[in-house]
């Protein structure tokens, strides 16, 4: 089923990340086994004279995929929006994943720095999406900023560690629930794929646990398929769950056999 | 910006001094697109920033780099 983002209608739920795979080609098939729509990509302070990059950058291209440029790295709002500007120019797109982190052990997102390149961006005419936290307040406020996606982070990146906090991730969908809501960051299986999912989160954005796996093609199907269950779940509504045992059999009726 | 007019040959014959992504480079003064065309990089498969300020593409043109310039380039790499 189709879902409309930032102006985009896509049909799938899975945003792939481009990093840390086995080789180029390892990469172009993960991505047509995932059905991702959207790819991410960063910029790094080089200056490389072979066509490596500019290969790599085709690669990516050719897949169809829309591009979502990262700000990886960045300390600062200053930063941020320069690297942002320099994605808009390299990537030919509006879209940026904003990401300003703000603790080098857990690569924590700085709500402050972030809010404030969201308020230069949106005035810069980018469609921001803001890599946070899950915390609800923060959430908000890049919603004032001019905000139009949230993705709050699972876990930290590159963790595995899946959804450390699923009270917040619900909480989120229930106080915002027009706002779309991407997890990102901390998805080790496909299982946390679905549970984000099932809470009723959007899509989920992930890439080292489809890169690092023995067989990157294979795992970005798994997560594929987890999406899609994870999803027809929430849309199908999960059951409530109960303290005690409740028969599926009926039993009414029956009679006393011993 | 300097602009074009502004170039006199006195000044795009002297040697400046520039750090390009952390390496100091002496460099004739020229402008920042005729120093790109130098790299032998595509114009378009870089991005540009001298002294923190982004410089589009269009504006390369434009900017006679000077001694001192502390000049940046990015360009797309894998990323999460």
């Amino acid at each position: 089923m189709s879902w409309d983002i930032a102006g985009r209608t896509l049909t799938s739920r899975f945003f792939l990340g481009t990093a840390n795979y086995p080789s180029p080609e390892v990469l172009q098939q993960a991505i047509v086994a995932s059905g991702a729509q959207v790819v991410t990509m960063g910029l790094k302070r080089q200056l490389a004279h072979g066509s490596q990059a500019s290969d790599f950058f085709s690669l990516i291209k050719a897949t169809g995929a829309q591009l979502l440029p990262n700000t990886a790295g960045c300390r600062t709002a200053r930063e941020a929006v320069t690297l942002a500007a320099m994605a808009r120019e390299l990537f030919d797109t509006h879209w940026i994943k904003l990401e300003v982190v703000g603790d080098e052990h857990t690569l924590q997102p700085d709500p402050f720095e972030l809010l404030s390149a969201t308020e230069q961006l949106v005035k810069d005419g980018f469609e921001v999406f803001p890599y946070c936290t899950d915390d609800l307040v923060t959430c908000r406020r890049l919603l004032d900023a001019g905000c139009n996606i949230l993705m709050p982070w699972g876990a930290p990146i590159g963790s595995g560690q899946g959804l450390i906090n699923p009270f917040a991730l619900r909480t989120l969908r229930s106080r915002l629930p027009e706002v779309p809501l991407i997890v990102d960051a901390g998805i080790g299986s496909p299982a946390d794929a679905v549970q984000a999912m099932e809470l009723g989160m959007d899509a989920v954005l992930l890439n080292s646990a489809v890169a690092h796996a023995v067989d990157p093609v294979m795992m970005a199907r798994a997560f594929r398929l987890g999406i899609e269950s994870g999803r027809l779940a929430y849309e199908a509504g999960v059951m409530a769950r109960q303290d005690m045992a409740v028969a599926s059999t009926p039993v009414t009726g029956q009679p006393f056999l011993l | 910006m300097n602009s074009k007019s502004s170039f006199d040959q006195s000044a795009i014959n002297a040697q400046i001094h520039i750090n390009v992504n952390g390496s100091v480079q002496t460099v004739p003064r020229m402008t920042l697109a005729q120093w790109v065309d130098r790299t032998g990089v595509l114009p378009s498969a870089l991005a540009t920033a001298v002294n923190g300020q982004f410089v589009p593409r269009t504006a390369r043109d434009g900017y006679l780099l000077k001694e001192g310039d502390v000049l940046t380039t990015f360009q797309p790499i894998a990323g999460g």
